[in-house]
């Protein structure tokens, strides 16, 4: 159980900069998930904190004590790779008790240890079995069993699903939240799926090209994105973004115009925003209605429609080159290649500036209470 | 008969024909190492000449143990082959751990010399090993007392230890174990595991391949030792047996008896092979140097 601190992190390879300069508080016993497209660095990160790759600038403190420069093994971290990394030559038992063999614990204890570890995950039939005769998601539990029978300060794990069938990585997914809730452990934890990301996370910390792109619960992501980036990424399907034009700037309300030449006002915090400024309006696929009952409708061309039986994904285009996407809870009666009118409130909507930053909304105007009362739905 | 049969048969005729010239002259020395000298020649010119038929008897052996030191040759040859293939696996193997999984200062030079010297033929610095061989001291038995040698000629160290270090073997190692995911390295350092530690239990015991087919190799090149050892061993103690060969041809022998000599020479090569077989051809096909 530790906390930990990430304090102006960088990280060089030769002239090129992948991590730069990255600051970050994980509270004791938290869950939090690193999450970005590939190549953002979040796998570099993890590797810096487990000791695995050099840090070449800044400070990792894990419960108050400076690690920087303590070698892998001496930091108390232990970590679940993407490949499992089992040994392939050893048992599940001595795959398990490597690590306390190096540690040179008696051979007594080593097996109490495995043994309960094997306990927490039900991998005590599987024991003297070598991985090879594991299916992947067993070999993924002996991987977390592993990490376990250490018992670390902080439980790392690298994208440790991606190698499973999306059925075992829902049912392995419960099992590590499972985990977490009985070991409550500190976990960091890598993936690039945000639905993992969501479902898992105390904290998400959202990353793009070595930067943090904002760091907060998965609802707080959701909801208050920090920039497009944070939008478009965390939620899915994706979020809509359609382009659209400020035609007049009041003190709390912006004058917009959409491409079919629609135009409306909405309330905002408009200090930095002027007239004639170039503004993305976002709204999640599942905050558009499939009819024209909500505040603004827009007609679109539907271009393919997929019924899932507990919902409907409906494609469309707007404006001949925006695409959008309608989540329809339940059956729909949309067919394809229909047009017709959609609608959204605008209590749902996002709206970012050109650099894609947010644009808060005044949400009181906004009948706040209404918003709060779709929260558990959002989530 | 199907134009497939036909081909699968052709084949057949093929490959046998091939196995037959390759098979050939061991079989023919294994015949005859058994038969008395007239029967080899009364042979020669039938398929007798490889077939186990006639007068056979293992006089031909009884003969090579009368006349030759072929038992201390044996167990010399042995112990220098053994001996080296043991210290060149550790020694070649380690080498290449460090080369193909961890990162120092000077890697990259060591690696580029290590393939430059697998173009170097043992002939080619024979010369100067010798001279180098005949300067340096070392300590050995002589009649029950412990002395100082002024060289480290006509000892079996000297038929050793310049041959434990091979750029081809370390190689051949480096090639497999840079193909073993660096994932195993970093999993056993957080379980706090040394780098000798990373080497001893995760990276041997994932390469058996490539252990057995070096294994093979390195014996296959110290059992057939010659030309070195007819250049720095001259008496009889520290001789092997593929110098002994030459000296016993030169001595009033029949063919009978060479050819009961060649075979004890290639039986345990033969034997070493076929035990490792299998593992050696997976190796080589892994090692991805097919041919």
């Amino acid at each position: 159980m530790a906390d930990l601190k990430l304090t102006q992190v960088i990280k060089r390879f030769g002239d090129l900069e992948t991590i730069h300069g990255i600051d970050l508080d994980i509270k004791d016993g938290e869950f939090v998930v690193f999450v970005g497209p590939s190549g953002c660095g979040k796998s570099t990160l993890l590797r810096m904190i487990a000791g695995l790759e050099e840090i070449t600038d800044g400070d990792i403190h894990i419960d108050n004590e400076c690690v920087t420069r303590v070698p892998a093994s001496k930091r108390g971290v232990a970590m679940v790779f993407q490949s499992y990394a089992l040994y392939p030559h050893m048992t599940v038992r001595e795959n398990m008790g490597f690590g306390l063999k190096m540690a040179k614990v008696s051979k007594h204890e080593i097996t109490r240890r495995v043994d309960e570890a094997a306990q927490i995950l039900q991998l005590g039939p599987l024991l003297d079995r070598k991985p090879k005769a594991l299916s992947g998601g067993q070999r993924q539990r002996v991987a977390i069993g592993r990490t376990i029978v250490r018992n670390p300060k902080v439980f790392l794990f690298d994208e440790p699903l991606s190698n499973l069938d999306a059925e075992l990585r829902v049912k392995m997914r419960v099992e590590i939240a499972k985990l977490h809730g009985e070991l409550r452990n500190t976990m960091i934890y890598v993936t690039h799926d945000q639905t993992e990301a969501m479902t898992l996370a105390d904290k998400i910390v959202v990353l793009r090209s070595g930067n943090v792109e904002q760091v907060g619960s998965p609802l707080e992501l959701y909801l208050n994105p920090a920039n497009d980036f944070v939008a478009g990424f965390i939620g899915s399907p994706q979020m809509n973004f359609i382009n659209c034009e400020v035609l007049a700037v009041t003190a709390d309300m912006l004058r917009l115009r959409f491409p079919c030449g629609l135009e409306t006002d909405m309330p905002a915090m408009t200090a930095n925003v002027k007239a004639g400024d170039n503004l993305k309006l976002g709204i999640r696929p599942e905050h558009v209605l499939e009819d024209a009952s909500g505040e603004l409708v827009i007609c679109v061309d539907v271009d393919v429609v997929e019924h899932l039986g507990g919902s409907t994904f409906v494609y469309a285009d707007y404006a001949g080159d925006i695409s959008m996407t309608l989540q329809v809870g339940g059956l729909s009666d949309i067919n394809g290649k229909d047009k017709r009118e959609i609608s959204f409130n605008r209590h749902y909507c996002h709206l970012f500036n050109e650099a894609g930053k947010s644009i808060g909304l005044r949400k009181d105007a906004l009948e706040l209470k209404a918003a709060e009362k779709m929260l558990p739905m959002a989530g | 008969m199907s134009v497939k049969h036909l081909k699968t048969l052709g084949w057949y005729l093929f490959l046998t024909g091939i196995g037959y010239v390759f098979l050939f002259p061991l079989l023919f020395m294994l015949v005859s190492s058994l038969k008395p000298e007239q029967a080899i020649f009364a042979d020669l010119y039938s398929i007798r000449a490889i077939l186990p038929v006639g007068e056979l008897s293992l006089d031909n052996y009884r003969q090579v143990f009368e006349k030759s030191n072929v038992s201390l040759y044996f167990w010399n040859s042995l112990f220098i082959t053994v001996g080296t293939v043991i210290m060149g696996l550790f020694v070649n193997s380690l080498l290449a751990f460090t080369l193909s999984r961890m990162s120092w200062r000077g890697q990259k030079l060591v690696l580029a010399v290590v393939i430059a010297l697998m173009i170097i033929p043992l002939e080619a610095i024979v010369v100067p090993l010798l001279l180098l061989a005949s300067k340096l001291p070392s300590i050995g038995w002589e009649g029950g007392m412990l002395v100082l040698k002024s060289s480290w000629l006509n000892t079996l160290h000297v038929q050793m230890l310049p041959f434990v270090a091979n750029s081809f073997f370390i190689f051949l190692f480096y090639q497999f174990f840079r193909d073993i995911p660096k994932d195993f390295d970093e999993a056993a350092e957080l379980d706090g595991a040394t780098p000798f530690q990373i080497y001893r239990h995760i990276i041997v015991p994932m390469s058996g391949p490539v252990f057995a087919t070096v294994a093979i190799l390195h014996f296959l090149l110290m059992w057939n030792q010659y030309i070195w050892p007819i250049m720095a061993v001259q008496g009889e103690d520290a001789r092997p047996l593929m110098p002994g060969i030459q000296i016993f041809f030169g001595r009033q022998s029949s063919w009978g008896e060479i050819m009961a000599y060649a075979s004890l020479v290639t039986l345990p090569v033969l034997a070493v092979f076929l035990m490792f077989q299998k593992k050696f051809v997976t190796s080589l096909a892994g090692a991805g140097i097919k041919g």
